[in-house]
């Protein structure tokens, strides 16, 4: 981090007509195919790669809208006479604050509404302006909001798998019982197609449109 | 200075790309302790640390040990009015067994259960050799590959944090009681933590390759996969 605006030009892999694995780092030259150290297929940065983002993307988007809209899950209370009800995403936030518990709806909606939805708007906009020229500035931003997707997609997660355990757990007959809905499975799938997609991005196309030298330095110089 | 004879412009001998940025780096044997960063992106490109393999395969074997624990004792039970219900691991995953949600069965125990046990193998079988310098076992490097590409779909600790958020939301609801499969799983993250800190790719990858892996060129054109 210290070594931003570096003066000195920096060699990139692809400049040098060699090819970095993603996988292990290890360099070949570009005619490779394959990584002999670790046997990863080796890809070279450019937009090509962009359409298994999109569409890793586009079946993630598909998916999260039955997520939203069928039951996530439906609790049956003193067999059905006190009501059983059926809550999508939504409805289950609004529910919570129904009931005053505000601070535990806040984390959910954020968790299960906020959370995907810029998952979905960051990614796009991430393959939108891949390998157009940036500021390094603007890459270094670029690669953050990259590592906050791939660290936090997984984390959605979570939903499911609260579901798993209510479900499981909740089941005392008269008294209570939660079953699991049909959202469980799309959220599921739009969860790990979206994984999918952010994996798919290549980081390398960030720094693709960058001058070798840093504006700064060279303007210093002319 | 002599890393300048070591490296080779065509072939790419002695030199690391960032697997982030692209941007090319000598190698360097690095000391036990010390960290490498990209010159561009400002990434951890390699952190050796002093003994790590040994205390890998330890912290495999203990995950191991306690995912054991972890599917075999009761995780929670609850109580109300007389009524009550315990559940196991499987029953977790068995919750979503009937209809269409029959899939999520298996996704949810290979999340929690498989690729946690698969890779915490997959890494003894890598580092067991290396670590007491001898040449590593066929597919080594085929085995700590798969290992990295399963590392975002092992989700043991986000089940824990889901867990928590269960119990919140069970809490109002009937008296719970944990398990010893629950505090397995809470000291199998802790384990995973630890083993984070001594984990460092470049390293193991240099290791795989200076201690001769035995591969000819056929094995390499059959090891493609995709």
């Amino acid at each position: 981090m210290s070594e931003d605006g570096h003066p000195a030009p920096i060699l990139t892999a692809h400049r040098a007509g060699l090819l970095g694995c993603r996988s292990c780092g290890r360099v070949w030259p570009q005619d490779r195919q394959t990584c002999d150290r670790c046997g990863a297929d080796l890809v070279p940065p450019d937009r090509r790669g962009l359409q298994k983002v999109w569409a890793w993307w586009a079946a993630g988007l598909i998916m999260y809208v039955p997520a939203n809209l069928f039951p996530m899950m439906r609790t049956q209370t003193f067999a059905g006479l006190q009501g059983s009800s059926e809550a999508t995403i939504l409805q289950g936030v609004v529910e919570l604050m129904h009931y005053g518990n505000y601070d535990i709806a806040i984390i959910v909606f954020v968790a299960s509404v906020v959370v995907p939805v810029a998952k979905f708007l960051a990614i796009a906009w991430l393959a939108m302006v891949a390998g157009r020229p940036a500021t390094v500035e603007q890459a270094h931003t670029r690669l953050k909001i990259y590592e906050v997707v791939e660290f936090i997609g997984r984390w959605s997660m979570i939903d499911v798998f609260v579901v798993a355990i209510l479900s499981a757990l909740v089941q005392l007959g008269f008294v209570a019982s939660i079953h699991p809905g049909p959202a469980a499975v799309s959220f599921a799938l739009s969860v790990a197609f979206t994984m999918l997609s952010a994996q798919s991005f290549d980081p390398r196309l960030i720094w693709r449109g960058l001058p070798l030298r840093s504006r700064t330095a060279t303007e210093g110089q002319d | 200075m002599d890393a300048r004879d070591r490296i080779d412009l065509t072939t790419g001998r002695g030199l690391m790309a960032c697997p982030r940025c692209d941007a090319l780096h000598v190698e360097e044997e690095l000391q036990p302790g010390e960290t490498a960063r990209c010159i561009r992106c400002g990434g951890v490109l390699a952190k050796p640390r002093g003994g790590a393999f040994t205390q890998l395969i330890a912290l495999s074997f203990t995950s191991m040990v306690l995912m054991m624990g972890a599917v075999f004792f009761p995780f929670l039970e609850i109580s109300r009015m007389g009524f009550g219900n315990a559940t196991s691991l499987f029953g977790v995953g068995m919750a979503f067994a009937d209809g269409v949600l029959l899939p999520l069965v298996l996704a949810v125990m290979v999340m929690i259960v498989g690729l946690p046990v698969l890779r915490a193998f997959l890494l003894v079988y890598t580092l067991t050799p290396l670590a007491q310098g001898r040449a590593p076992y066929r597919h080594a490097a085929r085995a700590f590959r798969w290992s990295e590409l399963m590392r975002p779909w092992s989700m043991a600790e986000i089940f824990v944090i889901g867990t928590a958020v269960a119990l919140i939301k069970v809490a109002g609801l009937a008296t719970v009681h944990l398990g010893p499969a629950f505090w397995a799983f809470c000291a199998l993250i802790l384990v995973n933590v630890a083993s984070r800190g001594f984990m460092c790719q470049t390293t193991i990858w240099d290791a795989i390759e200076d201690a001769g892996l035995p591969t000819d060129g056929r094995e390499m054109v059959e090891g493609r996969n995709g």
